[in-house]
């Protein structure tokens, strides 16, 4: 799940990041705040809508719920355990839905678009010191490092079974952390060469 | 006018450069030799990666390491990685990205990307995720993302060197092309050996200064001795 931006035309795409944004938090409290299985059954519908509205086709969709797979059975049965099954029904979809949410936003709103956002809404902070440019950097570069991290695990678990060390945990964990540290290295470097530092 | 004044480099006891003093004028200049000879590091005083621990390094009459920002808003560096290169996480964005700061309209914005991605024929891959494409795609992403600003100078540090010959081909048609003053530290000989002034390194000096042709003789040499 790496929130890589879907492009389009629709209503959606369209719509001010801010606004958005602030849609993104009003359907997530009104979750929070109005906790029942009819307010999760509404949600869900206008959730749908909004995906049909802005065509995200059915695969992309269920891709960014992927990494919920494990999650939310567990959490699910511990809830069930702990509180019984209608809280446990209302706090697994509360999580489904907000993250379904949040990554309708990031399929629909370009990176860039969402750092410029971002660094408009801490503007004001900028005159206590608030690195408001960085920080919206950091969030691209958290998006734009994962697959760059996963091709290094990819290489170091290539590299370990070639050599017979398939169950060694130092073998993968030691070099990815090497590379990881010189990959931000050479990121530092070209950040500094593209100007980020000026 | 790149010079370089007595220029030493030191790291953790290691003279990694030693009394460089030359002038880099020529619209093509090559730097060849043995890993670790300091190619790398001295493309990266020019546009002040690296601070000198002796002598000076001025470009254009300026000191890269005082005037930072002046110097690598004429100078771009192409790595030989272009996935530490790549900021942002889509093609388009990536080139919109080295324009955050120049205060232009979105048209000229909008022009600038697509002639950017012209040049490198990535014009089709605008909303493309930039870690989908391949390792020579990328290259050329990253050399849209530099050439964009419209730099005087390009710094280029191995760029082919991940690159397979259809890709390293395309660059190297895409660089000879370009206007600007291209400084390349590279092991590919055959792409120097025509250029007009082509430096070669050996355990941080410069052993030879000449052109193309007796510069990679000289290197050849070194390698069979």
């Amino acid at each position: 799940m790496i929130g890589i931006y879907s492009p389009g035309h629709s209503i959606l795409h369209r719509t001010p990041t801010g606004a958005k944004l602030l849609l993104l938090l009003t359907f997530t409290s009104a979750l929070l705040i109005f906790r029942s299985i009819t307010t999760m059954g509404i949600a869900a519908v206008v959730l749908l809508v909004a995906y049909v509205l802005a065509r995200i086709p059915l695969r992309l969709a269920m891709t960014q719920l992927k990494p919920l797979r494990w999650i939310l059975p567990i959490l699910f049965a511990f809830q069930w355990w702990l509180l019984g099954i209608e809280s446990a029904t209302l706090i697994t979809s509360t999580l489904l839905l907000a993250v379904a949410a949040a990554a309708l936003i990031t399929l629909t709103t370009p990176v860039s678009a969402m750092m410029a956002t971002l660094e408009r809404m801490m503007r004001p902070g900028q005159r206590w010191g608030l690195p408001a440019e960085r920080i919206a950097l950091v969030l691209a570069l958290t998006i734009r490092v994962v697959p760059v991290i996963a091709d290094i695990v990819n290489q170091v678990r290539d590299a370990r079974r070639a050599r017979g060390a398939e169950r060694s945990m130092r073998a993968l964990v030691t070099p990815v952390v090497i590379k990881t540290v010189g990959h931000a290295h050479e990121l530092g470097d070209a950040l500094i060469a593209r100007g980020l530092d000026d | 006018m790149i010079c370089f004044n007595n220029v030493g480099l030191t790291y953790e006891d290691r003279n990694v450069l030693t009394e460089i003093t030359c002038e880099l004028n020529e619209p093509r200049v090559g730097i060849i030799g043995a890993n670790g000879s300091g190619k790398s590091s001295l493309l990266r005083l020019i546009n002040g990666l690296t601070t000198p621990t002796t002598g000076t390094v001025t470009v254009g009459g300026l000191d890269p390491t005082d005037h930072g920002r002046d110097v690598r808003s004429r100078v771009s560096f192409l790595f030989s990685n272009p996935d530490a290169q790549i900021v942002m996480p889509t093609v388009g964005e990536d080139i919109e990205f080295s324009l955050r700061r120049n205060k232009i309209s979105a048209l000229e914005r909008h022009e600038r990307i697509s002639q950017a991605l012209a040049l490198v024929g990535l014009s089709d891959y605008q909303e493309h995720p930039a870690h989908l494409l391949s390792s020579g795609q990328k290259q050329l992403l990253a050399m849209a993302a530099i050439m964009v600003t419209e730099p005087d100078i390009l710094l280029c540090d191995e760029p082919t060197t991940l690159l397979d010959r259809r890709n390293t081909r395309v660059l190297i048609d895409i660089i000879d092309a370009l206007p600007q003053q291209i400084i390349m530290a590279t092991h590919d000989l055959d792409l120097v050996s025509q250029w007009p002034r082509v430096l070669v390194m050996e355990h941080g000096e410069i052993i030879a200064d000449s052109s193309g042709h007796e510069a990679v003789a000289t290197y050849k040499a070194t390698v069979d001795r």
